[in-house]
């Protein structure tokens, strides 16, 4: 934010240019951003407030929320720990194959979501490895909510350990090891010393892990054998209403997932304002 | 090697590698050795099936039309909020991240109803023979919204830091505008560029959740190559779509390969620049 653009300096023309560059970018961020965005809550209004509060308080609505909040409630803390673990052995320790590791853990963000389930499908399934086994003794995984959190995990396991490496790296272990030269034991270094350095960015991993464990589709409608009530997370729920030409149902729920996101994005934003250099800079945060 | 003084190393590496382990590399190794099951004729079969190679193909040409569009749209608007002052900026600097936290299913929905024939922007592109929902055209949209930011995000703190400096010795030296931009600027932009449309690029080779809405899934028309894997899965023909996962994937790796070493020319390129 340091420099100013050479606006008294400035001719006419480039002036123009400037200004027709700016349009040109403001034209293009509303209809392609701003206007789907709209799109979901007018939509979602088309016949009035009441027909909106009755398609989101349905009860296969109402089940497809309180589903993608358990499996959100599941997938992200399991992502959490490894995260942080992943980056406390990748940042205080050297190791032959880091790159490797690091490659795996960045791995999900490279395989298609519609993949992602497939690979569930093909361990889990009625002709997976472990299916026939699982079936034999009454587990379901694949077309139940086992499946649904498997995926999940696996969909979002890079995020939090991607946010914390870089963070880590850069900061590096000094305080620590003074911590561990004072006498604090493994644990209280990482409580008292770690983790007041690292919070902000957990916090921002955990909102980019949850926000993609809510809205995730591709992968999850593999596994999820659109049960209603019982397997369908709430973008399963758009989906199964729209093509049932429900449309106001579908951009009600839809709505309230565009507010998730809208959420997320104004607590990014706020913690990239005020926490930055807490954050590190980091590279985009993937699907 | 220096005696580690810090401890925990046995259980953050053996908990993250066994959790990478069972989560990650188990399910992935399960989609290879299905894939075998095929059979490598199977497989030449499955993938030279003429449904499947137009679907690959439009995955595969979709996905890299719509990078390359992304590189061109997202240098345009990273310039504009990194250069640029006007009210606003911040607000729609936040915004460019919205296809990141908007669903997919929300976003293919929303594409879907304002290029339908009668949507907001449908209704403009009709009269001009544009069809774009339930065509490519409509693939190509959804992938280019998903896409869109990753060349914005990577290209930013390069854009910030990228000496003013040597724009104006350029400039000083007789440069014209364009032949700042052309000769100086992207040069040194190049790797960077690489990089953000090499992130788009995968990310709408594999896309599915935003595009098979606005896409209207007509086969050897609109039908992407997800698509069909999911369709293998519904009719339980669990080997041609592991067959046909295990291929989209290569193909993907191997877009990344080259575009990992056309960076590293780039590089070269950029360095001569500077």
């Amino acid at each position: 934010m340091s420099r100013h653009p050479r606006s008294r300096s400035m001719g006419w023309p480039r002036r123009i240019a400037h200004v027709a560059l700016i349009l040109l970018a403001l034209v293009f961020l509303v209809a392609f951003l701003l206007l789907p965005l709209a799109t979901v809550f007018v939509e979602a209004f088309r016949q009035g407030v009441a027909p909106y509060l009755q398609a989101i308080w349905q009860p296969e609505a109402r089940s497809a929320i309180r589903l993608t909040l358990l499996v959100a409630a599941i997938a992200v803390p399991l992502n959490v720990v490894f995260g942080v673990a992943a980056a406390w052995a990748m940042t205080r320790f050297e190791f032959r194959g880091k790159t490797l590791l690091g490659a795996f853990i960045d791995l999900p963000f490279s395989v298609s979501p519609v993949i992602s389930g497939l690979v569930y499908v093909l361990l889990f399934g009625a002709q997976g490895w472990f299916g026939p086994w699982m079936e034999g003794h009454g587990l379901k995984v694949i077309y139940a909510v086992p499946g649904l959190v498997l995926v999940t995990v696996f969909i979002t396991l890079p995020f939090v350990a991607r946010e914390l490496i870089p963070l880590m790296q850069s900061q590096g272990s000094e305080e620590e090891e003074a911590a561990r030269v004072l006498g604090a034991s493994g644990w209280q270094l990482f409580f008292r010393v770690t983790m007041p350095n690292i919070r902000w960015a957990l916090l921002y991993g955990v909102l980019l892990c949850n926000a993609r464990a809510m809205g995730e589709f591709g992968a999850v409608s593999v596994v999820s054998g659109h049960i209603r009530g019982l397997t369908t997370t709430m973008p399963l729920e758009v989906e199964m209403r729209y093509n049932e030409y429900d449309y106001v149902g579908a951009f009600a729920v839809a709505s309230l997932l565009a507010l998730l996101a809208l959420l997320t994005l104004a607590v990014k934003t706020l913690l990239e304002w005020r926490y930055g250099d807490e954050i590190a800079a980091h590279a985009p945060g993937g699907h | 090697m220096r005696r580690q003084v810090l401890p925990g190393f046995g259980l953050s590496f053996g908990y993250a590698l066994t959790y990478l382990g069972l989560i990650v590399l188990l399910p992935l190794a399960a989609l290879a050795w299905k894939a075998t099951g095929i059979g490598f004729h199977g497989l030449i079969q499955l993938l030279s099936g003429p449904r499947t190679l137009a679907a690959l193909r439009l995955s595969l040409f979709g996905a890299l039309l719509a990078a390359s569009i992304n590189a061109v749209v997202g240098l345009l608007i990273g310039w504009v909020l990194v250069r640029y002052r006007f009210p606003g900026r911040r607000l729609f600097d936040a915004l460019v991240d919205l296809p990141f936290a908007l669903p997919t299913a929300v976003a293919g929905i929303a594409l879907t109803t304002l290029y339908a024939p009668n949507g907001w922007l449908g209704r403009w592109l009709e009269p001009l023979g544009i069809k774009v929902a339930y065509t490519p055209i409509g693939v190509l949209v959804a992938m280019v919204f998903v896409g869109f930011p990753f060349v914005v995000r990577t290209l930013q703190p390069v854009l910030a830091s990228l000496e003013r400096d040597v724009e104006e010795a350029a400039e000083s030296l007789g440069a014209r505008r364009h032949q700042t931009f052309f000769r100086v600027i992207l040069p040194m932009l190049a790797p960077t560029l690489l990089t953000g449309f090499a992130l788009a690029l995968a990310r709408a080779v594999g896309e599915y959740g935003s595009v098979i809405f606005i896409a209207g899934n007509i086969p050897m028309h609109s039908e992407i190559a997800p698509l069909l894997i999911v369709q293998k899965l519904e009719q339980f023909d669990t080997a041609g779509a592991a067959a046909l996962g295990v291929a989209l994937l290569l193909l993907s790796f191997l877009l990344l390969v080259v575009i990992a070493l056309l960076q590293r020319w780039s590089n070269r390129w950029a360095e001569r620049a500077a």
